[in-house]
Protein backbone atom coordinates (compact mmCIF):
# COMPACT_ATOMS: atom_id res chain seq x y z
CA UNK A 1 0.00 0.00 0.00
CA UNK A 2 2.53 3.07 -1.04
CA UNK A 3 -0.82 5.11 -1.85
CA UNK A 4 -1.61 5.22 1.39
CA UNK A 5 -0.17 8.62 2.45
CA UNK A 6 -3.49 11.20 2.61
CA UNK A 7 -3.82 12.94 -0.04
CA UNK A 8 -6.14 16.32 0.63
CA UNK A 9 -7.77 16.74 -2.52
CA UNK A 10 -7.82 19.73 -4.20
CA UNK A 11 -10.24 21.72 -4.36
CA UNK A 12 -11.55 22.78 -7.94
CA UNK A 13 -14.46 25.04 -9.68
CA UNK A 14 -16.40 22.36 -10.77
CA UNK A 15 -19.74 22.76 -12.32
CA UNK A 16 -21.50 21.92 -9.51
CA UNK A 17 -19.71 23.82 -6.96
CA UNK A 18 -20.03 26.77 -9.21
CA UNK A 19 -23.65 26.51 -9.08
CA UNK A 20 -23.58 26.07 -5.32
CA UNK A 21 -21.11 28.94 -4.25
CA UNK A 22 -23.59 31.39 -7.04
CA UNK A 23 -26.73 30.10 -4.70
CA UNK A 24 -24.86 30.75 -1.10
CA UNK A 25 -23.80 34.16 -2.52
CA UNK A 26 -27.87 34.89 -3.36
CA UNK A 27 -29.10 33.50 0.11
CA UNK A 28 -26.28 35.76 1.72
CA UNK A 29 -26.99 38.77 0.00
CA UNK A 30 -31.14 37.93 1.33
CA UNK A 31 -29.87 37.55 4.40
CA UNK A 32 -27.89 40.68 5.00
CA UNK A 33 -29.35 43.20 3.19
CA UNK A 34 -32.03 44.09 6.20
CA UNK A 35 -28.34 45.04 7.90
CA UNK A 36 -27.27 46.78 5.28
CA UNK A 37 -30.32 48.76 4.75
CA UNK A 38 -30.18 49.53 8.71
CA UNK A 39 -26.36 50.69 8.31
CA UNK A 40 -27.31 52.71 5.12
CA UNK A 41 -30.05 54.30 7.19
CA UNK A 42 -28.20 55.42 9.70
CA UNK A 43 -26.10 57.22 7.65
CA UNK A 44 -29.00 59.58 6.38
CA UNK A 45 -30.18 62.28 7.49
CA UNK A 46 -33.46 62.24 9.18
CA UNK A 47 -35.32 63.89 6.50
CA UNK A 48 -34.37 61.71 4.15
CA UNK A 49 -34.74 58.59 5.81
CA UNK A 50 -37.93 58.64 5.37
CA UNK A 51 -38.24 59.97 1.84
CA UNK A 52 -40.67 58.31 -0.16
CA UNK A 53 -40.14 56.15 -2.63
CA UNK A 54 -37.39 54.47 -0.55
CA UNK A 55 -33.77 54.52 -1.80
CA UNK A 56 -30.69 52.11 -0.90
CA UNK A 57 -27.89 54.36 -0.61
CA UNK A 58 -28.04 57.68 0.73
CA UNK A 59 -27.72 60.59 -0.94
CA UNK A 60 -25.67 62.64 1.61
CA UNK A 61 -23.48 60.16 3.58
CA UNK A 62 -23.90 62.15 7.13
CA UNK A 63 -22.72 60.80 10.95
CA UNK A 64 -25.44 63.13 11.85
CA UNK A 65 -27.48 60.21 13.55
CA UNK A 66 -24.57 58.96 15.49
CA UNK A 67 -23.39 62.04 16.72
CA UNK A 68 -27.19 62.86 17.77
CA UNK A 69 -27.25 59.06 19.33
CA UNK A 70 -24.24 59.67 21.48
CA UNK A 71 -25.20 63.46 22.40
CA UNK A 72 -29.09 63.50 23.31
CA UNK A 73 -29.89 59.81 23.99
CA UNK A 74 -28.12 57.52 27.46
CA UNK A 75 -27.18 55.58 25.17
CA UNK A 76 -23.25 55.29 26.44
CA UNK A 77 -25.19 53.98 29.95
CA UNK A 78 -27.38 51.37 28.35
CA UNK A 79 -24.07 50.37 27.10
CA UNK A 80 -22.21 49.73 30.07
CA UNK A 81 -25.85 48.77 31.84
CA UNK A 82 -25.77 45.85 29.47
CA UNK A 83 -22.13 44.96 29.79
CA UNK A 84 -22.34 44.74 33.92
CA UNK A 85 -25.20 43.20 33.85
CA UNK A 86 -24.03 40.31 31.26
CA UNK A 87 -20.81 39.41 32.31
CA UNK A 88 -22.03 39.37 35.76
CA UNK A 89 -24.66 36.98 34.58
CA UNK A 90 -22.01 35.08 32.28
CA UNK A 91 -19.29 34.83 35.25
CA UNK A 92 -21.98 33.74 37.49
CA UNK A 93 -23.97 31.00 35.38
CA UNK A 94 -20.65 29.36 34.23
CA UNK A 95 -19.33 29.52 38.25
CA UNK A 96 -22.83 28.18 39.09
CA UNK A 97 -23.72 26.03 36.70
CA UNK A 98 -20.10 23.86 36.76
CA UNK A 99 -19.87 23.33 40.43
CA UNK A 100 -23.83 21.85 40.24
CA UNK A 101 -23.11 20.05 36.79
CA UNK A 102 -20.05 18.35 38.38
CA UNK A 103 -21.99 17.96 41.92
CA UNK A 104 -24.29 15.92 39.83
CA UNK A 105 -22.60 14.14 37.98
CA UNK A 106 -19.75 12.99 40.00
CA UNK A 107 -20.68 12.76 43.94
CA UNK A 108 -23.37 11.25 45.83
CA UNK A 109 -25.71 13.32 48.06
CA UNK A 110 -29.26 12.68 50.02
CA UNK A 111 -32.24 12.69 47.71
CA UNK A 112 -30.19 13.46 43.90
CA UNK A 113 -32.18 12.04 41.95
CA UNK A 114 -35.40 13.91 43.13
CA UNK A 115 -33.63 16.92 42.87
CA UNK A 116 -32.38 16.21 39.42
CA UNK A 117 -35.79 15.54 38.73
CA UNK A 118 -36.45 19.09 39.76
CA UNK A 119 -33.93 20.40 37.83
CA UNK A 120 -35.22 18.97 34.59
CA UNK A 121 -38.52 20.74 35.36
CA UNK A 122 -36.74 23.99 35.38
CA UNK A 123 -36.34 23.80 31.84
CA UNK A 124 -39.46 24.92 31.42
CA UNK A 125 -40.01 27.76 33.59
CA UNK A 126 -38.86 31.41 31.94
CA UNK A 127 -40.12 34.85 32.48
CA UNK A 128 -41.73 34.08 29.42
CA UNK A 129 -43.79 31.70 30.94
CA UNK A 130 -43.91 32.92 35.05
CA UNK A 131 -43.02 36.55 34.77
CA UNK A 132 -45.92 37.93 36.42
CA UNK A 133 -45.09 35.64 39.93
CA UNK A 134 -41.47 35.85 38.98
CA UNK A 135 -41.80 40.14 39.12
CA UNK A 136 -43.58 39.83 42.42
CA UNK A 137 -41.75 37.50 43.61
CA UNK A 138 -38.28 39.99 43.11
CA UNK A 139 -40.46 42.84 44.37
CA UNK A 140 -41.11 40.93 47.40
CA UNK A 141 -37.24 41.06 47.93
CA UNK A 142 -36.90 44.66 46.98
CA UNK A 143 -34.84 43.93 43.97
CA UNK A 144 -37.03 46.19 41.21
CA UNK A 145 -34.91 48.74 39.71
CA UNK A 146 -31.78 47.05 40.67
CA UNK A 147 -28.94 45.93 39.05
CA UNK A 148 -29.21 42.49 41.36
CA UNK A 149 -32.94 41.83 40.08
CA UNK A 150 -31.71 41.96 36.25
CA UNK A 151 -29.10 39.93 37.03
CA UNK A 152 -29.99 37.11 40.07
CA UNK A 153 -33.10 35.84 38.06
CA UNK A 154 -30.97 34.82 34.90
CA UNK A 155 -28.23 33.00 36.75
CA UNK A 156 -30.83 30.01 37.42
CA UNK A 157 -30.08 28.26 34.29
CA UNK A 158 -31.19 24.40 34.38
CA UNK A 159 -30.32 23.97 30.69
CA UNK A 160 -26.50 24.89 31.45
CA UNK A 161 -26.38 22.96 34.64
CA UNK A 162 -27.85 19.55 32.29
CA UNK A 163 -25.13 20.32 29.83
CA UNK A 164 -22.49 19.88 31.75
CA UNK A 165 -23.95 17.62 33.75
CA UNK A 166 -23.88 15.64 30.62
CA UNK A 167 -20.35 16.70 29.67
CA UNK A 168 -18.78 15.98 32.68
CA UNK A 169 -20.35 12.61 32.96
CA UNK A 170 -17.82 11.76 30.18
CA UNK A 171 -14.53 12.57 32.50
CA UNK A 172 -12.96 9.41 33.00
CA UNK A 173 -13.02 8.50 36.37
CA UNK A 174 -9.37 7.31 36.72
CA UNK A 175 -8.38 10.56 36.32
CA UNK A 176 -9.29 11.88 39.58
CA UNK A 177 -9.14 8.66 41.29
CA UNK A 178 -5.63 8.91 41.11
CA UNK A 179 -5.57 12.56 42.09
CA UNK A 180 -7.51 11.27 45.74
CA UNK A 181 -4.64 8.77 45.78
CA UNK A 182 -2.08 11.40 45.86
CA UNK A 183 -4.41 12.82 48.65
CA UNK A 184 -6.25 16.02 47.14
CA UNK A 185 -9.41 16.45 47.94
CA UNK A 186 -12.49 16.91 45.82
CA UNK A 187 -12.14 20.13 45.55
CA UNK A 188 -8.57 20.27 44.36
CA UNK A 189 -9.54 17.40 41.87
CA UNK A 190 -12.60 19.99 40.63
CA UNK A 191 -10.28 23.12 39.60
CA UNK A 192 -6.85 21.45 38.80
CA UNK A 193 -7.89 17.73 36.58
CA UNK A 194 -11.56 18.71 36.17
CA UNK A 195 -12.37 22.58 34.88
CA UNK A 196 -8.81 22.27 33.10
CA UNK A 197 -10.20 19.38 30.58
CA UNK A 198 -13.64 20.86 30.20
CA UNK A 199 -12.40 24.40 29.15
CA UNK A 200 -14.21 23.89 25.76
CA UNK A 201 -17.33 22.59 27.21
CA UNK A 202 -17.19 25.28 30.20
CA UNK A 203 -16.40 28.13 27.23
CA UNK A 204 -19.40 27.37 25.33
CA UNK A 205 -22.29 27.85 28.21
CA UNK A 206 -20.06 31.18 28.86
CA UNK A 207 -20.28 32.19 25.34
CA UNK A 208 -24.07 31.59 24.70
CA UNK A 209 -24.85 32.77 28.25
CA UNK A 210 -22.99 36.45 27.04
CA UNK A 211 -25.32 36.10 24.30
CA UNK A 212 -28.44 35.08 25.76
CA UNK A 213 -28.25 37.84 28.49
CA UNK A 214 -27.01 40.94 26.23
CA UNK A 215 -29.63 40.27 24.20
CA UNK A 216 -32.43 39.59 26.79
CA UNK A 217 -35.42 41.85 26.37
CA UNK A 218 -37.99 40.72 28.47
CA UNK A 219 -36.78 40.02 31.55
CA UNK A 220 -35.31 43.93 32.42
CA UNK A 221 -38.12 45.35 30.77
CA UNK A 222 -40.14 43.56 33.36
CA UNK A 223 -37.82 44.39 36.13
CA UNK A 224 -36.95 48.37 35.83
CA UNK A 225 -38.21 51.07 33.73
CA UNK A 226 -35.91 53.73 35.23
CA UNK A 227 -33.70 55.10 31.80
CA UNK A 228 -30.46 55.24 33.63
CA UNK A 229 -30.79 51.42 34.29
CA UNK A 230 -31.77 50.20 31.57
CA UNK A 231 -30.11 47.51 29.02
CA UNK A 232 -29.46 48.22 25.20
CA UNK A 233 -32.25 46.12 23.86
CA UNK A 234 -34.49 47.51 26.83
CA UNK A 235 -33.27 51.36 25.88
CA UNK A 236 -33.86 50.66 22.14
CA UNK A 237 -37.27 49.50 22.30
CA UNK A 238 -38.47 51.56 24.86
CA UNK A 239 -37.10 55.10 25.03
CA UNK A 240 -36.17 55.13 21.56
CA UNK A 241 -39.69 54.07 20.59
CA UNK A 242 -41.65 56.22 22.72
CA UNK A 243 -41.28 60.06 21.01
CA UNK A 244 -41.51 59.72 17.42
CA UNK A 245 -39.23 57.58 15.86
CA UNK A 246 -36.31 58.81 14.42
CA UNK A 247 -35.20 56.32 12.24
CA UNK A 248 -32.00 56.78 11.29
CA UNK A 249 -30.93 56.96 14.91
CA UNK A 250 -33.14 54.05 16.27
CA UNK A 251 -31.09 51.97 13.22
CA UNK A 252 -27.56 53.74 14.65
CA UNK A 253 -28.48 52.30 18.26
CA UNK A 254 -29.84 49.19 17.11
CA UNK A 255 -26.28 48.37 15.06
CA UNK A 256 -24.62 49.60 18.16
CA UNK A 257 -26.60 46.79 20.69
CA UNK A 258 -25.88 44.06 17.80
CA UNK A 259 -22.29 44.61 16.69
CA UNK A 260 -20.56 43.68 20.03
CA UNK A 261 -21.70 40.08 19.22
CA UNK A 262 -21.45 39.94 15.68
CA UNK A 263 -17.82 41.00 16.43
CA UNK A 264 -17.45 38.76 19.19
CA UNK A 265 -18.79 35.86 16.84
CA UNK A 266 -15.96 36.70 14.24
CA UNK A 267 -13.08 36.32 16.76
CA UNK A 268 -14.65 33.04 18.75
CA UNK A 269 -16.33 31.38 15.74
CA UNK A 270 -14.98 27.72 16.11
CA UNK A 271 -15.79 27.95 19.72
CA UNK A 272 -19.39 29.02 19.21
CA UNK A 273 -20.07 26.28 16.06
CA UNK A 274 -18.51 23.54 17.98
CA UNK A 275 -20.53 24.46 21.71
CA UNK A 276 -23.78 24.88 19.46
CA UNK A 277 -22.75 21.09 18.10
CA UNK A 278 -22.02 20.43 21.52
CA UNK A 279 -24.62 21.40 23.16
CA UNK A 280 -27.38 20.62 20.92
CA UNK A 281 -26.08 16.77 20.36
CA UNK A 282 -26.00 16.71 24.21
CA UNK A 283 -29.90 17.54 23.89
CA UNK A 284 -30.54 14.75 21.07
CA UNK B 1 7.98 3.62 30.59
CA UNK B 2 8.32 0.32 32.42
CA UNK B 3 9.53 1.75 35.39
CA UNK B 4 6.74 4.22 35.86
CA UNK B 5 4.79 1.03 35.26
CA UNK B 6 6.20 -0.58 38.04
CA UNK B 7 6.15 2.21 40.42
CA UNK B 8 2.19 3.05 39.54
CA UNK B 9 0.96 -0.62 39.50
CA UNK B 10 1.04 -1.17 43.87
CA UNK B 11 -1.02 2.31 43.55
CA UNK B 12 -3.16 1.06 40.76
CA UNK B 13 -3.99 -2.19 42.82
CA UNK B 14 -4.62 -0.04 45.69
CA UNK B 15 -6.87 2.67 43.36
CA UNK B 16 -9.04 -0.39 42.62
CA UNK B 17 -9.84 -1.65 45.64
CA UNK B 18 -10.31 1.58 47.33
CA UNK B 19 -12.53 3.02 44.95
CA UNK B 20 -15.38 2.67 45.28
CA UNK B 21 -14.98 3.14 49.59
CA UNK B 22 -13.07 6.52 48.41
CA UNK B 23 -16.10 7.48 45.84
CA UNK B 24 -18.59 6.94 48.34
CA UNK B 25 -16.61 8.85 51.04
CA UNK B 26 -15.69 11.99 49.32
CA UNK B 27 -18.58 12.49 47.50
CA UNK B 28 -20.80 12.40 50.72
CA UNK B 29 -18.87 14.95 51.85
CA UNK B 30 -18.78 17.65 49.40
CA UNK B 31 -21.11 16.46 47.36
CA UNK B 32 -24.40 18.56 48.91
CA UNK B 33 -22.00 22.27 48.61
CA UNK B 34 -21.46 22.00 45.08
CA UNK B 35 -24.95 22.07 43.89
CA UNK B 36 -25.90 24.43 46.61
CA UNK B 37 -25.27 27.92 44.97
CA UNK B 38 -27.46 26.55 42.02
CA UNK B 39 -29.75 24.82 44.08
CA UNK B 40 -30.26 28.51 46.39
CA UNK B 41 -30.90 30.89 43.06
CA UNK B 42 -33.45 27.98 41.46
CA UNK B 43 -35.20 27.61 44.82
CA UNK B 44 -35.40 31.59 44.67
CA UNK B 45 -36.23 32.33 40.85
CA UNK B 46 -37.80 29.15 39.90
CA UNK B 47 -39.25 27.35 42.07
CA UNK B 48 -40.49 29.72 44.48
CA UNK B 49 -42.14 32.21 41.56
CA UNK B 50 -43.85 28.46 40.46
CA UNK B 51 -45.00 27.87 43.96
CA UNK B 52 -46.47 31.85 44.72
CA UNK B 53 -47.89 31.60 41.00
CA UNK B 54 -49.94 28.63 42.22
CA UNK B 55 -50.87 30.94 45.46
CA UNK B 56 -51.95 33.68 43.68
CA UNK B 57 -53.39 32.05 40.88
CA UNK B 58 -56.32 31.28 43.77
CA UNK B 59 -56.15 34.98 45.22
CA UNK B 60 -57.61 38.35 43.74
CA UNK B 61 -54.30 39.87 44.14
CA UNK B 62 -53.29 42.62 42.69
CA UNK B 63 -49.64 44.05 41.69
CA UNK B 64 -49.09 45.85 45.20
CA UNK B 65 -49.72 42.65 47.44
CA UNK B 66 -52.19 44.04 49.48
CA UNK B 67 -55.59 42.77 50.59
CA UNK B 68 -55.74 40.07 48.43
CA UNK B 69 -58.33 37.50 49.57
CA UNK B 70 -58.77 33.74 48.24
CA UNK B 71 -61.09 33.23 46.05
CA UNK B 72 -60.36 29.67 45.11
CA UNK B 73 -60.95 28.32 41.60
CA UNK B 74 -62.70 31.65 40.70
CA UNK B 75 -59.56 32.83 38.31
CA UNK B 76 -59.24 29.46 36.52
CA UNK B 77 -62.94 29.06 35.61
CA UNK B 78 -63.18 33.04 34.22
CA UNK B 79 -59.85 31.78 32.05
CA UNK B 80 -61.48 29.30 30.70
CA UNK B 81 -64.74 31.16 29.95
CA UNK B 82 -61.81 34.87 28.72
CA UNK B 83 -62.28 35.09 24.88
CA UNK B 84 -59.45 37.35 24.92
CA UNK B 85 -57.33 34.39 26.45
CA UNK B 86 -58.70 32.01 23.89
CA UNK B 87 -57.79 34.66 21.20
CA UNK B 88 -54.08 35.10 22.33
CA UNK B 89 -53.87 31.55 22.77
CA UNK B 90 -54.95 30.92 19.02
CA UNK B 91 -52.43 33.90 17.73
CA UNK B 92 -49.67 32.04 19.55
CA UNK B 93 -50.32 29.23 17.89
CA UNK B 94 -51.08 30.12 14.80
CA UNK B 95 -47.65 31.47 14.99
CA UNK B 96 -46.13 28.32 15.56
CA UNK B 97 -48.11 26.35 12.96
CA UNK B 98 -45.97 28.85 10.59
CA UNK B 99 -42.72 29.26 12.13
CA UNK B 100 -42.05 25.68 12.79
CA UNK B 101 -42.31 23.67 9.76
CA UNK B 102 -41.20 26.74 7.81
CA UNK B 103 -37.68 27.30 10.04
CA UNK B 104 -37.05 23.60 10.34
CA UNK B 105 -36.90 23.39 6.30
CA UNK B 106 -34.82 26.27 5.33
CA UNK B 107 -32.11 25.88 8.42
CA UNK B 108 -31.92 22.18 6.99
CA UNK B 109 -31.29 23.95 3.56
CA UNK B 110 -29.25 26.48 4.39
CA UNK B 111 -27.23 23.81 6.31
CA UNK B 112 -26.85 22.04 3.04
CA UNK B 113 -25.61 24.27 1.30
CA UNK B 114 -22.96 25.72 3.47
CA UNK B 115 -22.35 22.12 4.38
CA UNK B 116 -21.33 21.17 0.76
CA UNK B 117 -19.63 24.57 -0.53
CA UNK B 118 -15.97 23.70 -0.30
CA UNK B 119 -15.00 27.26 0.19
CA UNK B 120 -14.75 30.02 2.41
CA UNK B 121 -16.63 27.85 5.11
CA UNK B 122 -16.76 30.48 7.51
CA UNK B 123 -17.96 33.06 5.32
CA UNK B 124 -20.90 31.02 5.16
CA UNK B 125 -21.57 30.19 8.33
CA UNK B 126 -21.05 33.83 10.00
CA UNK B 127 -23.91 35.44 6.91
CA UNK B 128 -26.43 32.89 7.94
CA UNK B 129 -26.02 33.02 11.49
CA UNK B 130 -25.42 37.16 11.56
CA UNK B 131 -29.00 38.21 11.87
CA UNK B 132 -29.73 35.86 14.98
CA UNK B 133 -26.28 37.46 16.86
CA UNK B 134 -28.90 41.01 16.64
CA UNK B 135 -31.16 41.56 19.79
CA UNK B 136 -35.08 40.72 19.17
CA UNK B 137 -35.80 44.19 19.90
CA UNK B 138 -33.58 45.82 17.49
CA UNK B 139 -34.58 42.73 14.49
CA UNK B 140 -38.17 43.64 15.52
CA UNK B 141 -37.57 47.35 14.73
CA UNK B 142 -35.10 46.64 12.02
CA UNK B 143 -38.36 44.83 9.69
CA UNK B 144 -40.92 47.22 11.29
CA UNK B 145 -39.17 49.74 9.31
CA UNK B 146 -38.65 47.18 6.75
CA UNK B 147 -42.22 46.73 6.30
CA UNK B 148 -43.41 50.43 6.62
CA UNK B 149 -45.79 50.75 4.03
CA UNK B 150 -44.67 54.21 2.27
CA UNK B 151 -41.01 54.38 3.47
CA UNK B 152 -40.04 50.67 3.50
CA UNK B 153 -37.96 48.38 1.28
CA UNK B 154 -40.73 45.53 1.02
CA UNK B 155 -43.27 47.44 -0.61
CA UNK B 156 -41.00 49.27 -2.83
CA UNK B 157 -38.89 45.80 -4.17
CA UNK B 158 -41.82 44.03 -4.13
CA UNK B 159 -43.92 46.60 -6.20
CA UNK B 160 -46.89 46.13 -4.13
CA UNK B 161 -48.44 48.72 -1.49
CA UNK B 162 -49.54 45.68 1.31
CA UNK B 163 -50.22 47.07 4.28
CA UNK B 164 -48.47 44.78 6.44
CA UNK B 165 -48.39 46.17 9.89
CA UNK B 166 -52.09 47.46 9.54
CA UNK B 167 -54.16 45.19 8.83
CA UNK B 168 -55.31 41.81 10.81
CA UNK B 169 -54.72 39.45 8.01
CA UNK B 170 -50.92 40.31 7.54
CA UNK B 171 -49.62 41.52 10.52
CA UNK B 172 -48.82 38.16 12.00
CA UNK B 173 -47.55 37.25 8.61
CA UNK B 174 -45.16 40.41 8.82
CA UNK B 175 -43.80 38.84 12.44
CA UNK B 176 -43.50 35.52 11.16
CA UNK B 177 -41.05 36.67 8.24
CA UNK B 178 -38.92 38.39 10.62
CA UNK B 179 -38.94 35.60 13.13
CA UNK B 180 -37.42 33.04 10.39
CA UNK B 181 -35.25 36.21 9.10
CA UNK B 182 -34.48 36.71 12.17
CA UNK B 183 -34.11 32.92 14.01
CA UNK B 184 -33.11 30.69 11.00
CA UNK B 185 -29.61 30.74 11.84
CA UNK B 186 -29.30 29.15 15.42
CA UNK B 187 -31.37 25.55 13.71
CA UNK B 188 -28.66 26.08 10.69
CA UNK B 189 -26.07 25.97 13.03
CA UNK B 190 -27.90 22.68 15.20
CA UNK B 191 -27.96 21.19 11.40
CA UNK B 192 -24.28 21.95 10.02
CA UNK B 193 -22.97 20.50 13.32
CA UNK B 194 -25.25 17.14 12.36
CA UNK B 195 -24.32 16.97 8.84
CA UNK B 196 -20.22 16.90 9.73
CA UNK B 197 -20.82 14.59 12.42
CA UNK B 198 -21.88 12.06 9.80
CA UNK B 199 -19.48 9.39 9.15
CA UNK B 200 -17.79 9.96 5.66
CA UNK B 201 -17.12 6.25 4.75
CA UNK B 202 -20.89 6.27 4.95
CA UNK B 203 -21.15 8.11 1.50
CA UNK B 204 -17.93 6.77 0.39
CA UNK B 205 -19.55 2.65 0.49
CA UNK B 206 -22.37 3.89 -0.85
CA UNK B 207 -20.77 5.76 -3.66
CA UNK B 208 -19.45 2.53 -4.56
CA UNK B 209 -22.52 0.86 -4.53
CA UNK B 210 -23.22 2.98 -7.12
CA UNK B 211 -25.91 5.57 -5.43
CA UNK B 212 -26.21 9.04 -6.81
CA UNK B 213 -26.23 12.32 -5.12
CA UNK B 214 -30.07 12.21 -4.49
CA UNK B 215 -30.16 8.47 -3.38
CA UNK B 216 -27.16 9.38 -1.25
CA UNK B 217 -28.96 12.27 0.12
CA UNK B 218 -32.51 10.61 0.93
CA UNK B 219 -30.79 7.34 2.24
CA UNK B 220 -28.12 8.37 4.27
CA UNK B 221 -27.97 11.82 5.23
CA UNK B 222 -31.95 12.64 5.98
CA UNK B 223 -32.19 9.35 8.32
CA UNK B 224 -28.91 10.50 10.01
CA UNK B 225 -30.50 13.89 10.85
CA UNK B 226 -33.95 11.93 12.37
CA UNK B 227 -32.25 12.95 15.92
CA UNK B 228 -31.20 16.37 15.42
CA UNK B 229 -34.80 17.21 13.62
CA UNK B 230 -36.95 15.98 16.50
CA UNK B 231 -34.72 18.54 18.73
CA UNK B 232 -35.28 21.24 16.02
CA UNK B 233 -38.60 21.03 16.16
CA UNK B 234 -39.14 20.43 20.19
CA UNK B 235 -36.87 23.55 20.59
CA UNK B 236 -38.76 25.41 18.24
CA UNK B 237 -42.20 24.91 19.47
CA UNK B 238 -41.24 25.82 22.70
CA UNK B 239 -39.44 28.89 21.69
CA UNK B 240 -42.43 29.70 19.49
CA UNK B 241 -45.33 29.23 21.76
CA UNK B 242 -43.49 31.85 23.72
CA UNK B 243 -43.12 34.45 21.26
CA UNK B 244 -43.61 38.24 22.84
CA UNK B 245 -40.62 40.64 21.87
CA UNK B 246 -40.49 41.22 17.86
CA UNK B 247 -44.40 41.11 17.99
CA UNK B 248 -44.75 43.72 20.45
CA UNK B 249 -41.69 45.82 19.05
CA UNK B 250 -43.05 45.70 15.59
CA UNK B 251 -46.37 46.68 16.61
CA UNK B 252 -45.22 49.93 18.88
CA UNK B 253 -45.96 47.56 21.55
CA UNK B 254 -49.39 47.13 21.02
CA UNK B 255 -51.61 44.41 20.28
CA UNK B 256 -51.34 44.99 16.65
CA UNK B 257 -54.24 45.42 14.12
CA UNK B 258 -57.85 44.06 15.69
CA UNK B 259 -55.29 42.89 18.39
CA UNK B 260 -54.10 39.94 15.93
CA UNK B 261 -50.59 40.09 17.28
CA UNK B 262 -51.31 39.69 20.50
CA UNK B 263 -49.72 36.47 22.05
CA UNK B 264 -50.06 35.09 25.15
CA UNK B 265 -47.28 36.20 26.54
CA UNK B 266 -48.26 39.84 26.04
CA UNK B 267 -51.79 39.33 27.49
CA UNK B 268 -50.80 37.43 30.53
CA UNK B 269 -48.12 40.80 31.22
CA UNK B 270 -51.16 43.10 29.81
CA UNK B 271 -53.18 41.40 32.80
CA UNK B 272 -50.57 41.75 35.35
CA UNK B 273 -48.97 44.94 34.83
CA UNK B 274 -51.68 47.05 33.18
CA UNK B 275 -54.38 45.50 34.64
CA UNK B 276 -53.40 44.83 37.68
CA UNK B 277 -54.91 41.90 37.75
CA UNK B 278 -52.25 39.88 39.43
CA UNK B 279 -54.19 36.82 40.76
CA UNK B 280 -55.84 36.59 37.02
CA UNK B 281 -52.69 37.16 35.49
CA UNK B 282 -50.87 34.18 37.49
CA UNK B 283 -53.77 32.25 36.57
CA UNK B 284 -53.44 32.12 32.74
CA UNK B 285 -49.53 31.92 33.44
CA UNK B 286 -50.38 28.80 35.20
CA UNK B 287 -52.21 27.45 32.48
CA UNK B 288 -48.92 28.23 30.27
CA UNK B 289 -47.06 26.69 32.30
CA UNK B 290 -49.15 23.36 32.27
CA UNK B 291 -49.32 23.99 28.57
CA UNK B 292 -45.63 24.60 28.48
CA UNK B 293 -44.35 21.37 30.36
CA UNK B 294 -47.03 19.11 28.42
CA UNK B 295 -44.92 19.74 24.71
CA UNK B 296 -41.78 19.18 27.14
CA UNK B 297 -43.13 16.07 28.20
CA UNK B 298 -44.68 14.91 25.20
CA UNK B 299 -41.61 15.63 23.49
CA UNK B 300 -39.31 13.40 26.07
CA UNK B 301 -42.48 10.56 25.68
CA UNK B 302 -41.50 9.96 22.33
CA UNK B 303 -37.94 10.15 22.67
CA UNK B 304 -38.36 7.14 25.32
CA UNK B 305 -40.29 5.37 22.73
CA UNK B 306 -37.95 5.29 19.84
CA UNK B 307 -34.92 4.53 22.24
CA UNK B 308 -36.89 2.02 23.12
CA UNK B 309 -37.89 0.95 19.40
CA UNK B 310 -34.39 1.03 18.47
CA UNK B 311 -33.33 -1.14 21.74
CA UNK B 312 -35.82 -3.63 20.97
Amino acid sequence: MTTAVPVKPRKTWTPGQIVLTLLGTAVSVVLLAPLLWGLFTSLKSETEAVEVPPHWLPEDWTGQAWKALFETGNITSWFVNSLVVSVCVTFLVVLVSALAGYGFARTEFRGKGALMGLVMSGLMVSPAVLGVPLFTTVQQMGMVDTYWGMILPQCAPAAMVYILYKFFQGVPRELEEAAFIDGAGRWRVFLTIVVPLSRPSLSAVGIFTFIASWNNFLWPYMVTNNPDLMTMPNGIATVMNSYGIQWAQLMAGGLMAGLPLIVVFVFFQRQIVAGVAHTGLAGQ
Amino acid sequence: MTTADTVLAPARARTAATSATLRRKQGFQHGGWFVAPFLLLFTLFVIWPLLRGVYLSLTDANITGADAHFIGLDNYREALRDPLMWDALGHSAYFTLLVVPCITVLALLLAMLAHHIERGKWLWRLCFFAPFLLPSTVAGNLWQWLFNPGTGMINHVSGGDTPWLTDKSYAMLAVVVETLWWTVGFSFLLYLAALQSIPAHLYEAAKLDGANAWHRTVHITLPMLRNITGLVIALQILASLQVFDQAVVMMDFGPGPESSTRTFVQYTLEEGFTSYRVGYASAISIIFFVIIAAVALARMWLLRNRTEEATR
